[in-house]
């Protein structure tokens, strides 16, 4: 659940975004756009990593100029490259990570650690280290360490990209199954195949906000 | 400390570590190798400051205390530090942060040489004087006799600086926004 | 991980790293006042027996030397002739006994032990600015980039290879060090994207 209200950013070196107002309430929503059209500035935007010059981001009712911090705790985040986003040397210890930063009693750490590895068949890999695992189980790994916070929604940027197809697949099905809302930047148009919602970004500005099949279709008329 | 800071002056300690893992360079004219390992306190210095470089190199010989084989050689653990070469490496951090506060103090557009007098000072400098002590003690040396034989790495250790120099500029160059 | 740290259930393994850490200043400044060639000979069989007794081959003991032996030797032989071969003998026995008594420490400590016990002693530094939480972050983050900033350097040594560049120094360095700041944006962004804070670190 967030509301955009007139936004624009730039980082220095020309507008970014531009007039953004926008609301988004559905439980599956796409982001699509060339690079530099400023979708990863708008991934960013939701759980208030980048604040914007202009106008307003609120993420369930929270401001993320004034409250970053509590945005974060109801906003996950999911990055391209699963070696940015794991921190600790092994599966355990990374999912912790996130889990104290909450600031939950380490019995609670402990049942939610157990929890999620258990759910995603990933126990057995707990004390590996984490260089150790396939590209595949990382970018699980990293979206499991955002899911035990439990988080109201989730933003991925670019998750399946750096993944093989069996990959691929596998994170969709996951995330097809979460609870919280998903709002998702990818290149990957199948993915989208089952949302209810796609933003098409195009120099700054929001080129298209529709149902997949127009949105996409918009976009290829767009790109070619 | 800004978070980028943290995962900064943790990716110069691995760094440090990764430069532990490159062949020796040759050095055809003297006979000897020298390793690339102590251009990571230099650049530790030049690129990240006083401060964030200091730190770095204090994170990289905890963990070489803590038993990671993170030296040269995949060496590491408490031995290598109590042993005779263990106060160069003892010095470490001290020799990043002198480097990054001399480089500091220089305009920007001081000449070459006052900044490889910098790298030397700091770098070469600062090891050689907690080294050199060290290594007396421990060989129960008199210090002339084990400053002489640290100097044989001198000439490797001066052609370091300018190799220092020289990555710290095109670094730079790519990523200003250190 | 790849830690030197070899199991067991000796007093050694079971006793706390600060004290062990502790002991070996005290012995290893202790090691330093002795002047007795024979003595100190007779404290370094007794850190090798100190092997065995804590269930540690003989072979671990040899790992220890090993890494020195070269200077170590080096050490002995111009001392025989600056010293004499008592103060050789002291020299030796002393350089071994250090080394066996660290190396005894190593090995029956689990590395992250150790990195907790460190982290605590750095904690004075909380005066210099240096957040104890932060440090414990700094240390696990920089045990995670090391594999993958050795990942980096082999990546870029196979494009060198290309130009013939695998052995030059700044062909190596200069690429591997971009390509790992320019993780260090994308790293930061998600520590703080879970929660951390950098005022107050983690708990």
């Amino acid at each position: 659940m967030f509301a955009l209200e007139n936004v624009s950013h730039d980082f220095g070196e020309g507008p970014v975004l531009t007039g953004i107002t926008v609301r988004l309430a559905e439980r599956r929503i796409g982001i699509l756009g060339a690079n530099g059209s400023g979708k990863s500035t708008f991934a960013r935007l939701l759980n208030g990593l980048v604040v914007p010059r202009e106008g307003t981001v609120s993420a369930f009712g929270r401001s993320t100029r004034s409250d970053g911090k509590a945005v974060r705790r109801d906003v996950g985040f999911v990055f391209q490259n699963p070696d940015s986003q794991i921190v600790m040397p092994t599966l355990e210890e990374d999912i912790a990570f996130g889990l104290k930063n909450l600031g939950l009693p380490p019995a609670e750490v402990t049942s939610r650690i157990e929890a999620e590895l258990n759910r995603y068949d990933l126990a057995a890999h707990r004390s590996r280290p984490v260089h150790t695992l396939s590209g595949g189980q990382k970018q699980l790994a990293a979206l499991i360490g955002v899911l035990a916070m439990r988080p109201r929604a989730i933003v991925l940027d670019e998750p399946t990209t750096l993944l093989d197809h069996r990959n691929r697949k596998r994170l969709l099905a996951v995330l097809a199954g979460l609870e919280q809302q998903v709002i998702m930047v990818t290149h990957d148009l199948e993915a989208l195949a089952g949302f209810d919602r796609v933003l098409v970004f195009e120099e700054g500005r929001l080129f298209a906000d529709a149902a997949p099949e127009d949105a996409i279709a918009r976009y290829r008329a767009l790109i070619d | 400390m800004t978070t980028k800071d943290i995962v900064k002056i943790a990716l110069f300690a691995a760094l440090t570590a990764a430069l532990g893992l490159f062949p020796p360079i040759d050095l055809p004219v003297l006979g000897a190798k020298i390793t690339a390992q102590s251009l990571g306190v230099m650049l530790a210095g030049a690129l990240l400051g006083a401060r964030r470089g200091g730190l770095a190199l204090l994170l990289f010989v905890a963990l070489v205390a803590a038993g990671l084989p993170l030296l040269a050689g995949g060496r590491g653990g408490l031995g290598v530090l109590l042993g005779p070469s263990g106060g160069f490496i003892f010095a470490f951090p001290l020799a990043a942060f002198v480097t990054g506060w001399l480089l500091a103090r220089l305009s920007p557009d001081a000449s070459i040489l006052l900044g490889l007098a910098a790298l030397i000072l700091g770098g070469i400098g600062v090891i050689y004087a907690l080294g050199i002590p060290w290594l007396s003690v421990v060989a129960k040396l008199p210090l002339q006799k084990a400053a002489i034989g640290a100097m044989a790495f001198l000439p490797g250790d001066l052609i370091k600086a300018v190799i220092t120099l020289l990555i710290a500029r095109a670094v730079r160059r790519a990523y200003p926004a250190l | 991980m790849f830690a030197p740290f070899r199991p067991g259930s000796s007093w050694l393994h079971r006793a706390r790293p600060a004290t062990k850490l502790l002991a070996l200043a005290a012995a290893g400044t202790g090691l330093f006042l002795i002047e007795s060639p024979a003595l100190m000979s007779a404290l370094a069989a007794l850190a090798l027996a100190l092997f065995p007794l804590s269930g540690l081959p003989l072979q671990a003991a040899a790992a220890q030397l090993r890494p020195v032996a070269l200077l170590g030797a080096l050490i002995v032989l111009v001392q025989a002739f600056v010293g004499g071969p008592e103060t050789a003998l002291l020299v030796g026995a002393r350089l071994v006994a250090l080394l066996l008594l660290a190396g005894l420490i190593t090995l029956t400590t689990r590395t992250q032990d150790m990195i907790n016990t460190l982290e605590r002693a750095l904690r004075p530094l909380a005066r210099f600015g240096v957040n104890p939480a932060r440090g414990a972050l700094a240390l696990s983050l920089a045990v995670r980039f090391i594999p993958i900033t050795a990942q980096i350097v082999a990546d870029v040594r196979e494009a060198q290879r290309v130009r013939g560049l695998e052995n030059n120094i700044l062909a190596l360095t200069v690429p591997t060090i971009i390509r790992a700041l320019r993780l260090t944006d994308e790293v930061a962004d998600a520590i703080e994207a879970r929660g951390f804070d950098p005022e107050k670190g983690t708990s």
